[in-house]
């Protein structure tokens, strides 16, 4: 960075009494400008494709394939019909507080970005309270989202705003609980200390160190599903109730703003759980070579992440909405004391063993070995039980 | 107890649930769509999967038109209009138009029934968008024809009779001999 910024001067580009600092905070700006516009915003188009082709499988229809090889370009054409769309405002609504929202909300998806570890070095800002910068700037959606119901001037926008911010908040509890566990085993809160203190093996992961972390990263996982309102818990745009929910009186860009957002969370929740439980970026030291570890820790990190995408995808063709009080209650009588019986669980594990139990690692391994067996067991029952052929081929 | 027993069932029951709905839907990922791609992306034209008897668009095979006006009268909404003149020299049967306003037309197949030859006949083909009602008239006469004389044998003009077999077999696929309905349809079942 330092390098970078004399050499900048040195070459005159920003004249020749440039201070070290200006140039240093425009090469940040453009920096993290290409890491939005050539990372998250794409990620946040191609998921939405890559969602519905998905949806459309576990539904036995096709889904966009027309745009763009196997509908591949269906994001770009969506985009550009919603920028041509009108920008409408309507006017009993709050036109100042109308405006800001989806930028909020969009804020509150590009701030994590800066402390997302894709590999030992590939990454804006290494903060040492990482995680909690992470799970308080996702946190700014609330804001976003409640500032539209409220402004919108309308009763579907309002409930929906409502239920929106009564279940972030309430579901933030469970998510900060389940990051508990991992930062008294670790003592750190940065994102690369973090994935650091665990190994490449899966049997190193967080996520089999114990049995209290298991249960939190599956408590984490689902928590963060309801923040990032997904559909098992996508009251908030309840599409038969509320129309849709805070979003209702958006168009055009706006309205695709809410969206990109809610897809590009999900790259961020499959980041908080691959960084926390899944070892994050750790891959086994093959080569001397920087820039080649580099490249494939990064890969390593987006498999894992990008898997745990996919697995939401399937969660939200597969499970039902449920209703406002089975979503309090799920997270204020399930949640929360499970969570905090986790917590405690791994003080007293961590108490005991300070230096962790090498072999329940395995042993955890094992059993999730055990568990996946018997689920594919269970898939082949199903694809029996119908006598259809079998089709793995995604181009069609 | 009963309490504590309930909270672990419920959560028990919650997850081994989720467990059984993920296999379902990971069966149903791996599965080949039902989804038919219908006007540009299938195996055979839709046309092509058709039966014979059909009732699509109509055409008329002006090859064995008698020219007898059996369509234009059973039709019950006039959508067929047929000019026929004598030719004072030959005395033939001359056929100088044939129209089919297909825009009108409601696809009963009275015109078919009485047809002597089986000209006049459905298509398997039912695309019949088109931008203006005037293009969907058909008219299948270009220039003045002679009608077609039936013979008393079997029609030996090589170029006729593949035509003429085929109105006839249209024909016998729509007769139901004496009247009677086909043995299939009579019996109801209990």
């Amino acid at each position: 960075m330092e390098t970078l910024v004399q050499n900048l001067i040195a070459s005159g580009a920003f004249g020749r009494n440039a201070s070290p600092d200006m140039v240093a905070t425009i090469v940040v700006f453009v920096m993290s400008a290409v890491v939005f516009l050539g990372v998250a915003f794409p990620f946040a188009g191609i998921v939405s494709w890559a969602e519905r082709r998905v949806w459309a499988r576990i539904q036995s229809r096709v889904g966009p394939n027309r745009v763009g090889p196997q509908g591949f370009l269906q994001w770009l054409a969506d985009g550009v019909k919603h920028v041509c769309k009108e920008d409408i405002i309507p006017d009993e609504s709050d036109a100042p507080l109308f405006k800001m929202a989806p930028y909020l909300v969009m804020l509150a998806f590009t701030l994590p970005w800066a402390v997302m570890p894709f590999s030992s070095s590939l990454i804006l800002a290494d903060l040492n309270v990482g995680i909690l910068y992470m799970t308080s700037v996702t946190a700014l959606t609330v804001v976003g989202v409640l500032m539209a119901g409220w402004a919108s001037n309308d009763k579907w926008s309002l409930i929906g705003g409502i239920r929106s911010a009564a279940q972030i908040v309430s579901y933030e509890i469970p998510a900060g609980l389940s990051i508990f566990p991992v930062v008294l085993m670790t003592g750190t809160l940065s994102m690369q200390g973090i994935i650091r203190a665990q190994g490449w093996a899966p049997q190193h992961w967080f996520l089999f160190a114990n049995p209290f972390t298991f249960v939190a990263a599956n408590i984490l996982y689902i928590s963060a599903l309801a923040e990032g309102n997904r559909t098992p818990f996508d009251l908030p745009e309840a599409e038969s109730e509320l129309v849709a929910g805070f979003a209702t009186e958006y168009s055009g860009m706006r309205y695709l703003f809410f969206f990109m957002a809610e897809w590009g969370n999900l790259f961020i929740i499959g980041a908080i759980i691959a960084t926390l439980f899944l070892g994050g970026w750790q891959f086994p030291h093959v080569t001397k070579n920087v820039v080649a570890m580099n490249i494939l820790e990064a890969v390593t990190f987006n498999v894992k992440v990008l898997i745990l995408v996919f697995v939401s995808m399937w969660i939200r063709a597969t499970l039902p909405r449920v209703r406002i009080d089975q979503l309090m209650t799920l997270c204020w009588k399930y949640f929360v004391p499970i969570s905090f019986v986790d917590m405690i669980g791994t003080a007293v594990w961590v108490a005991i063993w300070p230096d962790g139990n090498a072999a329940m690692g395995y042993i955890m391994f094992a059993g999730a070995l055990a568990l996946a067996a018997v689920f594919i067991q269970r898939v082949i029952y199903y694809l029996r039980r119908s006598r259809m052929e079998v089709y793995f081929n995604p181009t069609i | 107890m009963g309490a504590v027993s309930e909270y672990v069932g419920n959560i028990k029951e919650a997850v081994s649930s989720i467990f059984e709905g993920m296999a379902v839907t990971a069966s149903h990922f791996m599965r080949k769509p039902y989804t038919v791609q219908y006007p540009d992306r299938m195996p055979v034209r839709v046309q092509d999967t058709l039966p014979f008897r059909y009732r699509g668009i109509l055409e008329v095979d002006l090859e064995i038109c008698t020219g007898c006006l059996a369509c234009e009268r059973a039709c019950p909404i006039d959508c067929i209009v047929i000019v026929v003149d004598k030719d004072p020299q030959t005395r033939q049967m001359l056929l100088s138009q044939f129209d089919i306003d297909i825009a009108k037309c409601m696809y009963c197949g009275l015109c078919s029934e009485p047809c002597p030859t089986g000209s006049i006949h459905h298509t398997t083909e039912f695309e019949g968008a088109d931008y203006s009602l005037e293009s969907l008239i058909r008219r299948f006469v270009k220039d003045p024809v002679m009608a077609y004389k039936p013979k008393k044998g079997p029609e030996t003009d090589t170029a006729i009779a593949p035509i003429l077999n085929r109105g006839m077999a249209y024909l016998d696929q729509w007769a139901q001999p004496g009247g009677e309905k086909p043995a299939a349809e009579e019996e109801e079942p209990a």
